[in-house]
């Protein structure tokens, strides 16, 4: 299970749930999770354009993320954020069907790009990964505290000077980058699942915003890990072990919200206000 | 005339029987989405209505394994995934989008297992693309009566439920206060949603299951607020798009490079989206139309007036 | 109505200069003028009302205070100097905030925000910031609450977090939309004493707005009533009298006293149209 092979994919894979755990926990905060999904299935129509035209595909990933991106940034001024980005979704989409079309021999390498090839790592994909990942994740730490106040509180922080658009438009950059690294690697379906599965289970073991987020690095971490062990062992897909731990992750966080409930209420009542001192 | 009709219709059209399926089920198809897309819309639950058709074609995979029809395989799922959406609150606004997306991701999980099982145990790897992308050209007319069926139940709770579900998408609160058994209605609403999702899905492809929801719906109420209105009006859009989606793609075989066609998805989707940007160039316009921008037009207009009346001296 | 001057000798014999001066602001929404040739002044240490009927204008007025909202006509100065888009020190409190309940996020972490919310990076651990935020907690009466999630306190506590929010950046004025709707009525007296106290400790502007000015009438020390697209200001005695609010609304309506409070009611006449009287 660690041979020499095998070592690119955990290496590599460790690094997605990094940037997994890391964007996630905005997109949870954010509501954003028809984002996260809408991305990378758009981008991996950007691939399949890209391994027609015999290009590398993770530059058609990149730009279709992108352009899936911005243009429902762009888009969700003026419309409603959910259809804009279903409508980018299915333009997206619209357009592989269309690649996919022209091509002949696609099937295996398309599958791969929906659902992932974690097994098949190649010592290549290591420094490529791990530079797009240093670029989000430092990203994210930059514009951390501003996309922060956007998402809490969008109308005071437009009071303050900060644009809630500018904010948004580099937030989905920043999805459409985590997108590009992760997708040949999870696949397109499933890099959604890591993002949301354990952000949103962290956001349930914690009230402290730097906390959750690294506890959602921690379960996006654990998440992969066990997968591939999985994965390895039974043959079975990795994408299949990614999603049902996320849900198990997401559901077991709320298990324990809900146990624990009763504690905070009791501590929550607070001592009437002795406000005219 | 008769020319041009070739021009428009490539030879052969109207004689095709795959034409006139695909012509049959896909308007009936984007009816029945348009109606309860304006649902969708007004709800805020497109992601879920995707979801939906992502997790039907979940049931479509898990079908080719079990060896049962494919319909079958899209409606169960479709409904087991509708009520494991209610069951995490996918009614409610709040965390909505979190509740849809941990379904979702489980159901593709699944899906990838099936597809797996598929590849490994039958060597049918055209399955995933059938799935995801269907093909409307391919219908088989043995399961239009099926189709009708579906179709019919889908429209029917949505007529069932039509005033307290508006009344309840508008405003849960005073509907409740009304009276509206808004739980009740909510999930009676989810059912048609899965049903007509599911459909579209094994029919047309989780594509256009999304895009013939969403977009016409979308696109009518941009223009209609009027609830009736936008009803009628998304599904002459649906309709309009997938008709001559159809004739596009038909036409496509005579297009260089010949005898290759384009997939119908592709058009269909297109058009809708055209259509969408259509009421976005409104909305613009609209808003150009404001008095600061006018202002401010007028004002570069009287300035490049002034120096051409001054270059003309 | 008496100008700056005038009004600034009388009730403050320190002549403080005015932090916020808004000089003849229309504003046009939609093709519909809202407001037109509204002006008034914000004294620093006084609580301002800015009274009006639901849809007056009164948040469009914040939002063009605060830089959100272009006017057609007219100017706002900051502290004398005309506001640029820039960074402004005002403190905001819009009127509906909707905090996620699940946002893994303590009151303390919400405070912090208004601090540096603006400046890039994490937030590294700082001992004068965490003074300050606790400071601010503890002068809302809301320190108690500093380690609870803020989406799951209670109406009147959060805006008590969003009020520390606003003022732990120090501004010399702060603005708050209408904070006494949907609260109850032990809330409203506290918010309103609590905001009264900070103006006279602070030594800030505090600009209130309200559709009911009855709960502000013990603390107020200005009013500005915006009805009918326009607005007169003044003390509350100038202001709210029948000729003057008669002449806003376009229409007679009657000033009534009753023990401590204050009616105002149109179409004296209980069998005429308000609108056929004009
Ligand atoms: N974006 C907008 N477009 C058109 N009209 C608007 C817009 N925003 C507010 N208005 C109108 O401006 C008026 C004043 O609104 P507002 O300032 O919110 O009132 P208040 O806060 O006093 O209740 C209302 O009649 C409202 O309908
Ligand atoms: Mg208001």
């Amino acid at each position: 299970m660690f041979s020499g092979f095998m070592m690119n994919t955990w290496i590599v894979a460790s690094i997605v749930a990094l940037v997994a755990g890391v964007v996630g926990f905005f997109t949870v905060l954010r509501g954003s999770a028809f984002v996260a999904h809408a991305v990378p299935q758009g981008a991996f129509a950007g691939a399949a354009a890209a391994s027609l035209l015999g290009m590398n595909t993770l530059l058609g990933l990149g730009v279709f993320a992108l352009a899936a991106g911005l243009g429902i940034g762009v888009l969700g001024r003026s419309g409603r954020h959910d259809v804009v980005t279903a409508l980018a979704l299915v333009v997206m989409l619209g357009l592989g069907a269309l690649f996919l079309s022209r091509s002949v021999e696609y099937a295996p390498e398309i599958y791969s790009l929906l659902f992932g090839e974690v097994l098949g790592v190649s010592r290549s994909q290591v420094a490529p990964t791990s530079v797009l990942a240093l670029v989000c994740i430092a990203g994210v730490l930059l514009v951390y505290r501003p996309l922060m106040t956007v998402s809490v509180v969008p109308e005071i922080a437009e009071a303050r000077g900060l644009s809630v658009y500018r904010m948004e438009m580099l937030f989905l950059v920043l999805v459409a980058l985590a997108t590009s690294m992760t997708v040949p690697v999870v696949g397109a379906l499933l890099m959604f699942s890591l993002m949301i599965g354990p952000a949103a289970a962290a956001r349930s073991l914690t009230d402290r915003p730097l906390v959750a987020m690294t506890l959602s690095v921690v379960l996006a971490l654990l998440t992969v890990w066990l997968a591939i062990a999985a994965s390895y062992l039974s043959n079975w897909p990795v994408g299949f072990f990614v999603g049902a731990l996320g849900a198990l992750s997401y559901g077991m966080a709320r298990g324990w919200l809900f146990l624990r409930k009763p504690l905070t209420r009791s501590g929550a009542i607070t001592p009437g206000g002795a406000l005219g001192t | 005339m008769g020319q041009m009709s070739t021009l428009v219709f490539a030879p052969g059209f109207f004689h095709s029987g795959a034409v006139g399926v695909a012509v049959a089920v896909g308007g009936a198809v984007a009816v029945v989405s348009a109606c309860v897309g304006v649902f969708t819309v007004i709800r805020g639950q497109s992601f879920a209505g995707h979801a939906l058709s992502d997790v039907a074609t979940t049931g479509g995979s898990g079908a080719f394994v079990l060896g049962v029809s494919p319909l079958t395989g899209y409606v169960v799922l479709g409904l087991a995934a509708a009520a494991a959406m209610d069951l995490v609150g996918i009614q409610r606004a709040r965390g909505r989008d979190v509740a849809t997306g941990i379904v979702l991701g489980a159901g593709l999980g699944l899906s990838a297992l099936f597809l797996y099982f598929d590849t490994t145990m039958r060597a049918t790897t055209g399955a995933t693309m059938t799935i995801l992308f269907g093909s409307m050209f391919a219908i088989s007319s043995s399961t239009i009566p099926l189709i009708a069926v579906l179709a019919a139940v889908a429209l029917g709770v949505t007529a069932l439920v039509y005033r307290p579900l508006m009344l309840s998408s508008l405003d849960q609160e005073i509907a409740r206060a009304a009276g509206v058994p808004v739980r009740l209605v909510g999930v009676l609403y989810l059912l048609g949603l899965a049903i007509a999702v599911a459909l579209s899905a094994v029919t047309i492809g989780a594509i256009l299951s999304t895009a013939l929801l969403v977009g016409p719906a979308a696109t009518a109420l941009r223009i209609s607020r009027r609830p009736a209105t936008a009803l009628a009006l998304a599904s002459l859009i649906g309709v309009g798009s997938v008709w001559l989606g159809i004739v596009l793609a038909y036409d496509s075989f005579y297009w260089p490079p010949r005898g290759h066609g384009w997939p119908v998805s592709f058009f269909v989707v297109t058009l809708v989206f055209v259509f969408y940007l259509f009421t976005e160039a409104r909305v613009l316009h609209r808003l150009a139309r404001s008095r600061a921008a006018l202002a401010r037009l007028a004002a570069r207009f009287a300035v490049h007036r002034q120096a051409r009346i001054q270059a003309g001296g | 109505m008496p100008g700056p001057g005038a009004s600034d000798a009388q009730s403050d014999p320190g002549a403080r200069d005015p932090v916020l001066e808004v000089e003849g602001i229309s504003v046009s929404l939609g093709g519909r003028e809202v407001l037109g040739e509204v002006s008034f002044y914000l004294l620093p240490g006084q609580l301002t009302g800015l009274i009006g009927p639901n849809g007056a204008g009164k948040t469009t007025l914040m939002r063009v205070i605060l830089g959100l909202q272009a006017p057609t006509a007219g100017r706002v100065t900051l502290a004398g100097r005309p506001h640029s888009s820039g960074r402004r020190p005002a403190g905001y409190v819009p009127q509906k905030v909707v905090l996620d309940p699940d946002m893994p996020m303590r009151a303390r972490d919400l405070v912090a925000l208004g601090i540096d919310g603006h400046r890039f990076g994490i937030p590294l651990p700082s001992r004068s910031r965490r003074q300050a935020v606790e400071e601010m907690l503890e002068a809302v009466d809301a320190l108690h609450l500093a380690d609870q999630r803020v989406g799951r306190l209670s109406g009147g506590e959060q805006q008590r977090v969003l009020i520390a929010h606003a003022l732990v950046s120090r501004p010399s004025i702060i603005l708050l939309d209408e904070p006494l709707a949907s609260l109850d009525l032990r809330s409203e007296q506290e918010v309103v004493s609590l905001l009264a106290r900070i103006a006279e400790r602070q030594k800030i502007a505090v600009l209130i707005s309200a559709h009911e000015m009855n709960p502000l009438l013990p603390v107020m020390d200005r009013i500005v009533y915006v009805a009918g697209g326009r607005a007169a200001s003044g003390t509350t005695e100038e202001v709210v009298t029948t000729e003057v609010l008669s002449s806003l609304y376009g229409q007679h309506v009657d000033v009534l006293h009753v023990h401590d409070r204050i009616v105002v009611v149109a179409g004296a006449d209980p069998g005429r149209e308000p609108r056929s009287g004009a």
